[in-house]
């Protein structure tokens, strides 16, 4: 076992410097509490993780699948509230009350998704736009239950300290984003997920031919997508200690496709890439005297300007420098080598 | 009673509807979702109340001014920035809502987190079957009509409306028929922002505006573009006036209505997709079928 891993490891790894970069990052993360213990600065490491579970989650629906849904903020909503509510009328702890958050979530996208499965295109991401609004004007006209606009405050932190609560966060992202690329690596010989999201997306009545049921993978995408974006909104809610209505606006559907796409969809590591430039950026600049005001326009222009020239995103576009794909076995191989590592084919 | 409720109707479903058919035109033409949209609808609002609570200029260089003004910044933003990722379809989504983040932000640092409105153009009040209805609202109404039917005079009769139809059917063919395709697609970016200012100077005085306005009506345009079928100018033209409807009933009938109108609208359009799921009017071409 470990040997296979460190073969693993020495052989599809090393020679592929995205693969290198992606770790040397996760490693990076795990440590960075070595470099400070700033509480404010874990604080937005520690949403900033949120977001990569929530984008990542949108890219696994929308990305992969192409079901192009602008109100992801549905799910990441459903689980806060849900989560929140569970802990005001029962009283449960967050370690309970977040995964059943989740699973709500998760029943939640299976709902959402029976309209869904009948359009596509504009109508299928202008439809799901719907939901969360509808979910929010619901929130704001029963006070009683939800708090209203104020939402409801006083909820649990998952740990005593800031420390503990990035490392929680920091390893169910890691898991997170780990499961999602797995169900997605569309060359895995154990799951047939990846393949069929790939299928449904580039033609669905091609992938229907061969017999793949695709609305029951839908169904499942739609699934996936809303337990994920459940968990990053329960720990949202629990690291805020509030949830309230503003988690369900069409800023929040919108931010998420803002980073993925930014980062670059249909690769799982660009909203990774989107949320770590993006998210501390803005951020960061909040306390600086004279900018903190036009961080959003800064942010805003840096989007249009880096699109225009990456249209495909960010990370995309940084693998396809690094990396190059050898024409003959498709496997990646680092752009500074002649031929390929596996087949010796000649790469140029 | 009935006639207040028709009167906000037809007010706010004039609105809608001039707002409603630019984003569908630039849809069916473009197959692009600007939703940048609303924001040239904003940035119309604040140069009408510029130019006439700031610079107290008149009525009609200010709408002149503020019309035009528009226009080219839609034109612009058009050349310089959508046109060059149109091949991208998410590049698009995202490049436009960068655009409408970058004008509320310049909006925000210019004119402030304030609630705006811009002087009545048309003021006085008359009375219609037992009620008192303003001046400014017959104008709004008659306005947006006039300019709806000549829209769609435009596209039936005109040589350019048969390049922008043509177009919007199958682009490859109709640059083989001698159309230029990139001309058409700025023309119909330049008529949509165009409609959007008139949307914003007819309504300037009523509505209020700040910087972060844009989201709400680009919410309710895109229900109503999709409720009439994306790409039917006719169909946004009739969902403009239902889902006003909605909106009017809804906040004064339904507790906690103002909370409730937008859940209620989209209720109808989840209502009407479910049971045709190209919207009202809307066209299903074969190939993009199921």
């Amino acid at each position: 076992m470990l040997k296979r891993l460190f073969k693993d490891f020495r052989w599809s790894v090393i020679p592929v410097p995205g693969r290198v970069l992606g770790i040397v990052f996760f490693f990076s993360l795990f440590i960075f509490p070595l470099i400070t213990a700033d509480r404010y600065t874990l604080l937005v490491l520690a949403f900033a993780n949120i977001y990569v579970i929530f984008a990542v989650s949108w890219d696994l629906l929308s990305g992969y699948t192409g079901q192009v849904n602008f109100g992801h903020a549905l799910f990441f909503g459903v689980g806060a509230y849900g989560s929140a509510l569970l802990y005001k009328y029962l009283g449960w702890p967050p370690g309970v009350t977040i995964p059943l958050g989740a699973l709500i979530a998760t029943g939640i996208g299976l709902i959402t998704c029976l309209p869904a499965l009948r359009l596509r295109g504009p109508y299928l991401s202008l439809l799901t736009m719907s939901f969360p609004l509808i979910l929010m004007g619901i929130v704001n006209s029963i006070p009683s239950v939800t708090g209203g606009s104020y939402g409801i405050y006083g909820l649990p932190r998952i740990a005593g300290s800031r420390l503990a609560e990035y490392y929680i966060i920091l390893i169910v992202m890691t898991l997170s984003v780990l499961i999602m690329w797995k169900l997605t690596d569309a060359g895995s010989k154990y799951v047939r997920t990846g393949l069929i999201f790939h299928a449904i997306r580039e033609d669905e009545i091609a992938a229907r031919a061969t017999g793949i049921n695709t609305i029951r993978y839908k169904i499942l995408a739609f699934a996936i997508g809303g337990l994920f974006a459940g968990i990053a909104g329960g720990f949202y809610a629990h690291i805020l200690t509030v949830a309230s209505p503003a988690i369900l606006s069409l800023t929040m559907s919108f931010q998420a496709i803002l980073w993925a796409i930014f980062g670059g969809i249909v690769s799982i590591y660009g909203p990774v890439v989107g949320v770590y430039i993006l998210y501390p950026l803005v951020e960061s600049l909040a306390g600086v005297r004279g900018i903190g005001e036009y961080r959003f326009l800064i942010m805003a222009v840096l989007v249009i300007v880096i699109l225009l020239f990456m249209p495909e995103g960010v990370a995309v576009w940084i693998r396809n420098k690094i990396e190059r794909e050898c024409p003959r076995c498709k496997l990646p191989n680092a752009a500074w080598r002649k031929e390929c590592r596996a087949c010796s084919a000649s790469l140029h | 009673m009935i006639q207040s409720i028709a009167i906000l109707t037809l007010v706010n479903g004039s609105v809608y509807a001039l707002l409603a058919a630019g984003m569908s035109l630039i849809f069916g033409v473009g197959r692009m979702i600007n939703l940048a949209h609303t924001a040239f609808f904003v940035l119309a609002g604040y140069g009408m109340y510029y130019f006439m609570r700031g610079l107290s200029w008149g009525a009609v260089p200010t709408i002149t001014v503020t019309v035009i003004g528009v226009t080219i910044a839609g034109l612009l933003a058009y050349r310089l920035l959508i046109n060059r990722v149109r091949q991208h379809q998410q590049a698009v989504l995202l490049i436009t809502v960068a655009l409408a983040m970058a004008i509320q932000e310049i909006l925000l640092a210019i004119f402030g987190e304030f609630y705006r409105s811009s002087p009545v153009l048309v003021p006085g009040v008359r009375e219609i079957l037992g009620t008192r209805v303003e001046n400014q609202y017959l104008v709004i109404i008659g306005v947006a009509v006039a300019i709806l039917v000549i829209l769609s005079l435009l596209l039936a009769k005109t040589k350019l409306g048969t390049a922008i139809r043509a177009t919007a059917n199958d682009a490859e063919i109709a640059s083989l028929m001698g159309i230029s395709v990139p001309r058409t697609l700025m023309i119909t970016m330049g008529i949509a922002t165009g409609l959007a200012a008139v949307a914003a100077v007819l309504v300037g005085s009523i509505w209020i505006i700040y910087p972060m306005i844009w989201m709400q009506p680009l919410a309710m345009v895109l229900v109503i573009v999709v409720l009439g079928g994306l790409g039917s100018i006719k169909g946004s033209f009739i969902g403009a006036y239902v889902i006003a409807l909605v909106e009017v009933l809804a906040v004064r009938f339904v507790p906690s209505g103002a909370y409730m109108a937008m859940p209620l609208m989209l209720l109808v359009l989840v209502v009407v997709l479910v049971v045709r799921p190209g919207g009202l009017f809307g066209i299903v071409l074969e190939e993009e079928r199921l």
